[in-house]
């Protein structure tokens, strides 16, 4: 054993290595020795989730997390989620829902709910599904309900386009495929041509 | 104060043989902690408490994880995750009360990471899961350089935060025998009181199954909870009072009062010994009600 330790994962899609010490908090890890700060501390225990990062397709709390269980592993923060300078749906359904606004749980927020959208694939998430699912992602302006709009906005959105800009960037490889009901996506895909 | 993470040492085995060589050799000199899904021991480290300076990272060791259903028995990888359980079919199916009781454990982030195994091994009377392996009289594996060895889980807490592990044993499995649902028809119960839905750490939980039989009296019966005594306790006197009775609500009451007998709490920043007796009696009466309307009457 020695205090420092070489990790490579791949980060945002793309192979990084890194040589830190092996309990260093992913977070510090991503932050310090990987120049991206969108993802951030809030409690740094695990309570807020503005640290949420997508670890091999799950939503984890990054200040949870040592380095060393990152070793070989698929990384994607909030700067992963969009390719170069466009915005994703969900991204562009904040924007335009106000799911925002001080923005420091934003980037948490982004991260839970895509992992969300990548389980509900060619459904819109009821309310209680995505107030279950951001549960543990606080906002102190406390603005929940535009947040939960916007990400039933985005959902009912990708469900209308066939290309989901990178949705499935979070999807596990051995999550359950939900079977969609054709009247079910039919349904949805009428509501969002309608808007 | 954050605990100084860059001092910490980790050991990753290659295998469950190899961890379990690597932690019987540390025990002679500076323990190796093992370490899970990390969600309780972070939480210590960035509160500034070390449990230790070289720790055994678990997280790769895949033979350790999963669920199997064995004619009815599951089988359980400590290493299983709380998100994991609360989908799988098989534990939806024949312990309902655990997937209710994994869907409680922080949120989502956290039972993405947090694992049955951890939960025992945190040994906090609050671990949400324990009232429920308590109720089902769940078997845990333990695994050393000696070989493995079966301890009924309500034989494993000697005291509060103190489990009768020795210094190189880890967690393997957990098994929820077919037995333990009680007999067919026995319905299975958990509920747990915190400050909100998510995120909360127990107040008081109850984990419990009752059956009445053909004869009108209860044949099936077991109580447990947390929060409530410095370990997960099974309500003995409730129970006693409970079994053989017909459901009424004066026995719901009798009962109620016996449980008082059963636990211990203690006034805390959580909670006071007052709320969780009165909460604990509720939990009581709500499981008794939903099993069989007549406990109401």
């Amino acid at each position: 054993m020695s205090p420092l330790v070489t990790l490579s994962f791949t980060l945002n899609g793309r192979r990084r290595r890194v040589r830190v010490p092996p309990m260093k908090r992913l977070l510090d890890v991503l932050r310090e020795d990987c120049g991206l700060t969108g993802t951030k501390e809030g409690c740094g225990e695990g309570e807020c989730g503005a640290c949420t990062v997508l670890l091999n397709g799950l939503a984890v709390n990054s200040c949870l997390v040592p380095a060393a269980q990152a070793e070989g592993a698929r990384v994607v923060t909030v700067e992963g989620l969009a390719r170069g300078r466009g915005l994703t749906v969900l991204q562009r359904a904040f924007v335009e829902g106000g799911g925002t606004q001080c923005g420091l749980c934003t980037p948490g927020i982004l991260v839970t709910a895509q992992a969300l959208l990548a389980r509900t694939k060619g459904r819109v998430p009821g309310e209680d599904e995505v107030r279950w699912a951001l549960a543990g992602n606080l906002c102190r302006c406390t603005g929940y309900q535009k947040i939960v709009d916007s990400v039933r906005a985005a959902a009912r959105a990708r469900n209308g386009r066939k290309d989901s800009a990178r949705a499935g960037a979070g999807v596990r490889a051995d999550a359950p495929k939900k079977r969609r009901s054709s009247t079910g996506a039919a349904r949805t895909r009428a509501k969002a041509g309608a808007r | 104060m954050r605990a100084a993470l860059s001092t910490l040492e980790v050991a990753r085995p290659r295998d469950v043989r190899h961890a379990l060589a690597l932690l019987h050799e540390s025990v002679a000199g500076e323990r190796l902690v093992p370490l899970a899904g990390g969600t309780d021991l972070y939480v210590s480290l960035n509160a500034g408490v070390v449990p230790g300076r070289r720790f055994l990272d678990l997280g790769g060791l895949s033979a350790l994880r999963g669920v199997r259903d064995d004619r009815g028995a599951l089988e359980i990888g400590a290493l299983t995750t709380f998100a994991a359980l609360r989908e799988h079919p098989a534990v939806r199916r024949r312990a309902p009360a655990l997937a209710a009781a994994a869907a409680t454990i922080g949120a989502w982030q956290v039972q993405c990471r947090a694992t049955l195994g951890g939960n025992i091994g945190n040994a906090s009377p609050a671990g949400d899961s324990l009232p429920v392996l308590l109720a089902h009289e769940a078997i845990v594996r333990l695994l050393s350089v000696r070989g493995a060895r079966d301890v009924a889980f309500r034989e494993l807490f000697r005291g509060y935060k103190d489990l009768a592990l020795e210094p190189d044993e880890i967690i393997g499995s957990i098994t929820l025998p077919a037995s333990g649902r009680g007999p067919a028809g026995a319905r299975p119960f958990f509920r747990k009181v915190g400050t909100r839905r998510a995120q909360a750490i127990a107040k008081v939980s109850l984990a419990g199954l009752l059956r009445v039989g053909r004869d009108g009296r209860v044949d099936a019966v077991r109580v447990a909870l947390g929060s409530v005594a410095p370990v997960p306790v099974r309500a003995a006197r409730a129970e006693r009072v409970l079994f053989g009775a017909r459901p009424s609500a004066a026995v719901a009451c009798a009962a109620r009062a016996a449980l008082l007998e059963d636990v211990s709490p203690i006034d805390d920043i959580r909670s006071d010994r007052e709320y969780r007796e009165r909460v604990a009696g509720n939990l009581l009466e709500q499981f008794l009600r939903s099993s069989d309307a007549r406990f109401a009457r």
